[in-house]
């Protein structure tokens, strides 16, 4: 790497390198760009959202865009920004964190990542071609099943290929996390967010399969002329509420465990303590996402399910709010008596857990059925939901990449940016969100394209959209930083933070594309840390070294990927002409006999040798 | 494993007789699976047992075969498989979660 590092490459190689690498460390780089790319596309639909709000019967854009631009900040926000940004974290972090060379399946890891990419291109293609889905994120089935031209095919096509790319990372999560933990890393000596990635994980493999067939009978439903949801063929809509929710709950806590799991390792670190309660905080994880999927029908309250059904998923609910205030005061206290750095890491740490606890508190109150009715479809979910999503996830990202951008790109991002991007995102965040609470109460519905003068709205509608001014502020503070920091970042140590875990303890920052020239030994909880009090200051080799043996990298995850992509315009467009079975059974045919090539094709990957390991060591 | 059996006989041994009770226990596992479908399918098409009972049989019959391709073709029932079964028991149980309380809601 140091070799290679210091060589100025072509455009060419570098490009090439990264569509054929099956490096996690490179593949969490994609993500982080891919999943920025639509962060930075749904921040631009929230301030047209913003805009149109901005003051009463405002015309700044029509109401079938405005339609559009709802489904899509959400759909792009959850499937194609955060949940991409958090596999991207993850794919940097937990294989260095649990002391592995790379994850089980770098192939699949590959696979993963352009089928998500390819799923999202998709998806967004729609805005070129007739209009953008427009049913809502939640794409609810008496809607989706109505709405006119090629949108919401669109949207099932695109997650369809993007929901496989999520479910192959988290069943490569899992598989990593059982069968790659270095000598000594046993699963209680893990740090929380290698925890959390598992524990995710684990909600990826079993929540979305029901998404999957969810689509499929959208699929049909729309495309092949079924009627699942078609009551007046005697289908029934409410089942597509269910599946969505059975997936779409699971899925809120995909977005913030993770995040749990960063927040923990910050405060750990920045506190210069162990982390407080840690078996605790394990076990309030698993709670979580146990509970997690015993809870669905809360978001289906006003549906009629009957008092007895809401009552129990209510109660179901409200006991959510007990391992996470476990972990909430686990936090406090891991501060409590520290020895507290504050950067803009251990800030956005900060600012998490008041504004994270705001949205857990309203969301207890939406836990409460009878109180739901008259908050059910208003701006006081709308600012529920924010308040967890972007206080809890959105934070925890910033948090992410501040706190890991040394071990993710060998430099240190430009601390005084990064105080201006967290202050002007959080007043600003608190300023868009927190007034559309009493917007809600006031009886503000959600997803209206206008609201009309003079009824208690204009003011507060005002101060939410300069809040999202405020963000957006920020967030071009952040890109200004990232480029300031490539061109001129200073270069780090690989341990800038005294870091307590295995992500400090590599060689060099960023890590060598093998991670460890030799595995090390984990004698504990936060084994970097027991290193250094024990006056060792690095790690003890598990292994003497010798050979190491990795894959190599493929074009063919980005080739099935693309064949995949040709077979959903296919799909969309089969209605239409039946010319276009020629791109149905093209990609489809393409991208299994990319499959097939794979399987037959045998490749037993390459050696590091000895000697290499060593001249690189001096 | 080739070098480390060739080394010694009596490992070679113990393990040829070990394959050997492994094979045994597939055949015996795919033999029970086969007739399981086939007694599932009789019963039906034949419409020799009442409804009252038939759905029951069935269930169980299900409920074996699973266990079989768990625990013998998919080798739950050898060491080291802990964290597979807790994950396989987690699935089923989000799954029968979803559907009970689906049942639940539509039918109650």
């Amino acid at each position: 790497m140091s070799v290679t590092a210091t060589q100025k490459r072509s455009v060419g190689a570098v490009l090439w390198d990264y569509l054929t690498t099956i490096d996690h460390k490179k593949i969490a780089h994609l993500y982080l760009i891919g999943g920025g790319f639509f962060f930075i596309l749904g921040g631009l639909e929230a301030v047209i959202i913003r805009i149109q709000l901005i003051k009463p019967e405002n015309d700044f854009i029509s109401a079938g865009f405005y339609n559009e631009m709802i489904t899509m900040h959400g759909t792009t926000m959850i499937f194609l920004a955060a949940m991409p940004i958090l596999l991207g974290l993850m794919n940097a972090i937990m294989p260095l964190q649990i002391g592995a060379r790379d994850v089980s399946f770098p192939f699949l890891n590959s696979l993963g990542f352009w089928l998500f990419m390819f799923g999202g291109l998709l998806l967004n293609c729609s805005w070129f071609l007739g209009g953008a889905p427009d049913a809502g994120w939640t794409s609810y089935a008496s809607l989706a099943i109505d709405s006119p031209g090629h949108g919401v095919d669109f949207y099932v096509a695109g997650l369809q290929i993007a929901g496989a790319g999520t479910l192959m990372g988290g069943i490569n999560f899992l598989a990593t996390i059982v069968n790659m933990r270095a000598p000594g890393m046993t699963y209680m000596r893990m740090p929380l967010f290698a925890w959390a990635t598992f524990i995710t994980s684990v909600l990826i493999l079993f929540a979305f399969p029901a998404l999957t067939v969810n689509l499929f009978l959208l699929m049909f439903d729309r495309m092949f002329g079924s009627a699942f949801f078609d009551v007046a063929l005697g289908g029934n809509t409410i089942i597509w509420q269910h599946l969505f929710w059975i997936f779409g709950h699971p899925e809120v806590y995909i977005l913030i465990l993770p995040l749990f799991g960063l927040f923990s390792d910050v405060f750990s670190t920045f506190s210069k303590k162990r982390l407080f309660g840690y078996t605790a905080m394990v076990f309030a994880t698993m709670l979580i996402a146990f509970l997690g999927f015993m809870v669905w029908a809360h978001h289906m309250f006003t549906v009629g399910l009957g008092p007895v059904a809401n009552s129990i998923f209510a109660i179901a609910t409200m006991a959510i709010a007990v391992p996470t205030g476990i972990k909430i005061f686990n936090w406090l206290a891991t501060m409590w008596g520290g020895s507290i750095t504050i950067n803009s890491a251990m800030l956005w740490a900060l600012g998490f857990i008041p504004s994270f606890t705001i949205g857990g508190m309203t969301g207890v109150m939406l836990g409460s059925a009878v109180a739901d009715y008259q908050y059910h479809d208003t701006y006081f979910v709308i600012a529920h939901f924010h308040y967890v999503i972007v206080g809890g996830t959105v934070f925890g990202i910033f948090c992410g990449l501040h706190y890991w951008w040394p071990v993710m790109f060998g430099r240190i991002l430009h601390e005084g940016m990064g105080k201006l991007t967290f202050w002007t995102f959080f007043i600003g965040f608190h300023m868009t969100f927190f007034i559309q609470h009493f917007l809600g109460l006031m009886g503000m519905p959600r997803r209206y394209w206008v609201f009309l003068e003079d009824q208690g709205l204009d003011l507060g509608n005002l101060i939410s959209t300069i809040g999202a001014f405020f963000m957006s502020f920020a967030v071009i503070v952040f890109i200004i930083n990232i480029f300031y920091t490539a061109a001129k970042g200073e270069r780090p140590s690989p341990d800038p933070y005294d870091g307590r875990t295995l992500e400090w303890a590599t060689a060099s920052s960023p890590p060598p594309h093998y991670n460890f020239a030799q595995l090390p030994l984990t004698r504990g909880l936060d084994p970097l840390w027991i290193e250094k009090m024990e006056g060792n200051g690095k790690m003890t080799p598990a292994e003497p070294l010798g050979d190491i043996h990795m894959p190599n990298g493929s074009i063919l995850p980005f080739l099935m990927s693309l064949g995949f992509f040709i077979a959903g315009f296919g799909f969309i467009y089969q209605v239409d002409h039946s010319a276009w079975y020629l791109a149905l059974y093209g990609g489809m045919a393409f991208a299994l006999g990319c499959m097939v090539v794979r399987s037959f094709k045998d490749d037993h990957g390459h050696h590091i040798p000895k000697e290499e390991l060593e001249r690189e060591a001096d | 494993m080739p070098e480390n059996t060739s080394t010694n006989s009596t490992v070679k041994a113990y393990q040829k007789k070990k394959n050997k009770d492994e094979m045994k226990k597939q055949l015996i596992a795919f033999a029970s699976m086969i007739a399981f479908t086939l007694i599932a399918f009789g019963i039906v098409a034949t419409e020799s047992v009442d409804k009252m009972f038939l759905i029951p049989i069935i269930v169980i019959m299900a409920v074996v075969q699973v266990g079989f391709q768990f625990y013998y073709f998919m080798h739950m029932k050898d060491k080291g498989h802990a964290m597979p079964a807790t994950l396989i028991y987690g699935g089923v149980w989000a799954a029968l979660l979803t559907l009970g309380g689906l049942g639940l809601i539509t039918w109650w």
